[in-house]
């Protein structure tokens, strides 16, 4: 087994929750002394530092969420002098008002760290060359998993996204051993790939770390295949840091977050209660060693659910399933919740490539819900009828996984867009 | 001894067909016959032209998802009654029809019908066209009309 930091990563259950206990009652005096915004919160529900002697008393402290972090913006939660910062980062600010991020230099090598653990986790070590296909800049992605692959040794190509043609000419001259990008660019640069009449066997790459957005697990056997490689799930909020909160191991049975650092809890979205272990919720973090940016169960709105049974990786760090969708993601169409992801599971079922697009519009005060597929040379066939069923099998699929009806439309191969960073899936065109 | 028809896929918006027969225009593809069956979202163009494979290869280069379908084609007389005495034809032999369409061009008076048969009814087909004196139309025909 490959591990970037064995002692923590292996380290016993008891061994770990005294840490935990440790690093959280600094962290929560440090808070106390230094952010006023989250001091009034305490203040309101009447929590002092004195009464968090660990882990077992987080359920006293109260949430932060993203409408918090737009109050504060930008430096309402910082929690040291300007001057001690030396990097911001920014979420890609889909919805609303970024979220600005900032960093000590302990605050990046930590998290560094955290990336480099995801890096030997999927097999890496010195000898591999790594590239990395995330977007550098404010986005996460790039930067943190260029630290970690730094850390670890690794031979680092840092092409950022794009360009898919200079992306494939690097993985095949500097034969690139380890690809990491968002699953729907492996996705796209695989299919590329496989036009070019290359063959998984021919292409070096051993092993992809994705993340950045939601994935099916049928869309991680088609990059699987197409590339020839394993692919590891890794996962991380800007608000914590970035990529390497959590990460998967060659146990692939979910990711194991890095729970010296970001202390989980699953607690139901509407009553706030904390749930049991094993029961499916909304996933809240504490960052306990983030010294400039320090989160407090922050809510990230991703549902999801834990386990602390023992991994054939040894790693004990307890496990997150892939979050089912973050709840940012989902949409309510006719009233119904519905995951993007469930979607592209129905798709990949039913043999259609992962490349989709969902089209929402309200029509007379009724939402209109159209999912747009690409017919391929394999599902083709003269026989319009059989077109026709395949669409109808299709729609009765959707409506099985969904509850919903949705508008079938089959469109041209490659016209919808590629995406090289996070994929467009979905054009919601209602006026809410 | 069937003929190869290029069947392609054709999202349902404006351009599309134009889109097509540019690209068989650019590789001079001379196209026979051209039939096209729609749908509310898509559409299927069937064609017949001299260099099938060719015309195949080209529309996948330009994105165009198609494949090659085997089809009967027959020469009858232009005149009133000539369908009819094909479908007979097919009619006792038991031969099901998908679906068919016609083209002028079989020389003097002479029209080219297109059928689609049952599932590997093809030669059942042909051998019933040839056994009641119905010119059946061949690949090499096609490249000479």
């Amino acid at each position: 087994m490959n591990y970037y930091q064995k002692e923590i990563e292996c380290a016993s259950r008891e061994e770990l929750r005294a840490l935990q206990d440790e690093r959280l009652v600094k962290q929560v005096q440090h808070v106390w002394d230094n952010v006023p915004y989250y001091r009034k919160k305490m203040e309101a529900k009447g929590v002092t530092p004195e009464d968090i002697k660990g882990v077992a008393d987080l359920h006293k402290l109260p949430f932060l969420s993203k409408a918090d972090l737009r109050d504060a913006y930008p430096y309402g939660l910082l929690a040291v002098p300007l001057a001690d910062c030396v990097r911001i980062q920014s979420t890609s600010g889909t919805t609303g008002k970024r979220v600005v991020a900032f960093y000590t230099q302990e605050d990046i090598d930590l998290w560094e760290d955290c990336c480099a653990r995801a890096i030997c986790a999927a097999g890496g070590t010195k000898e591999d060359v790594c590239q990395i296909s995330y977007g550098y800049g404010l986005f996460t992605g790039g930067p943190g998993l260029n630290g970690g692959s730094h850390k670890v040794g690794c031979l680092t190509i840092p092409t950022s996204s794009g360009n898919t043609e200079r992306q494939i000419m690097f993985i095949n001259d500097l034969q690139a051993t380890i690809l990491c990008c968002t699953p729907s660019y492996a996705a796209f640069l695989g299919e590329t790939m496989k036009e070019m009449g290359l063959t998984p066997q021919e292409i070096p790459l051993k092993a992809g770390i994705f993340g950045a957005e939601a994935w099916s697990e049928e869309m991680r056997k088609d990059i699987e295949q197409t590339l020839g490689i394993k692919a590891y799930d890794i996962y991380g909020l800007t608000e914590l840091s970035g990529p390497g909160v959590a990460f998967e191991c060659s146990a692939q049975q979910g990711m194991h977050i890095n729970e010296d650092h970001f202390i989980p809890e699953i607690i139901d979205p509407d009553t706030e209660e904390v749930l049991p272990e094993g029961e499916q919720g909304e996933l809240v973090f504490t960052a306990v060693t983030k010294k400039a940016f320090p989160m407090i169960r922050y809510r990230t709105r991703d549902i999801c659910v834990l386990t602390r049974e023992a991994c054939s990786c040894g790693r004990t760090h307890v496990r997150m399933r892939k979050p089912k969708g973050r709840s940012d993601d989902m949409l309510i169409i006719r009233g119904v919740n519905v995951f993007p992801s469930q979607i592209e599971t129905v798709l990949m079922n039913h043999g259609y490539a992962a490349n989709y697009q969902i089209i929402i519009d309200r029509v007379n005060h009724t939402d209109t819900f159209e999912v747009q597929v690409e017919m391929t040379p394999e599902m083709f066939t003269d026989n319009m009828g059989e077109i026709a069923d395949m669409q109808k099998t299709l729609v009765e699929g959707l409506r099985s996984m969904l509850g919903i009806t949705a508008k079938v439309s089959l469109v041209a191969p490659k016209s919808i867009t590629r995406s090289e960073g996070k994929a467009v899936r979905v054009i919601d065109k209602r006026k809410l | 001894m069937a003929l190869n028809q290029i069947s392609v896929f054709l999202e349902n918006k404006p351009g599309t067909l134009s889109e097509v027969t540019g690209v068989l225009a650019q590789a001079g593809i001379d196209m026979r016959a051209l039939s096209l069956a729609e749908t509310k979202d898509f559409g299927i163009a069937r064609m017949i032209a001299v260099d099938v494979e060719k015309a195949s290869d080209v529309l996948k280069e330009a994105g165009f998802v198609n494949s090659l379908t085997c089809v009967v084609g027959a020469v009858i007389p232009n005149e009133p009654g000539g369908l009819d005495r094909v479908l007979k034809v097919f009619n006792d032999a038991h031969v099901n029809l998908e679906y068919m369409y016609a083209f002028l061009g079989g020389g003097d008076g002479q029209a080219c019908m297109i059928f689609r048969v049952g599932k590997e009814m093809e030669q059942e087909a042909e051998a019933a066209l040839a056994a009641h004196g119905i010119r059946v139309l061949t690949q090499e025909d096609v490249s000479g009309l």
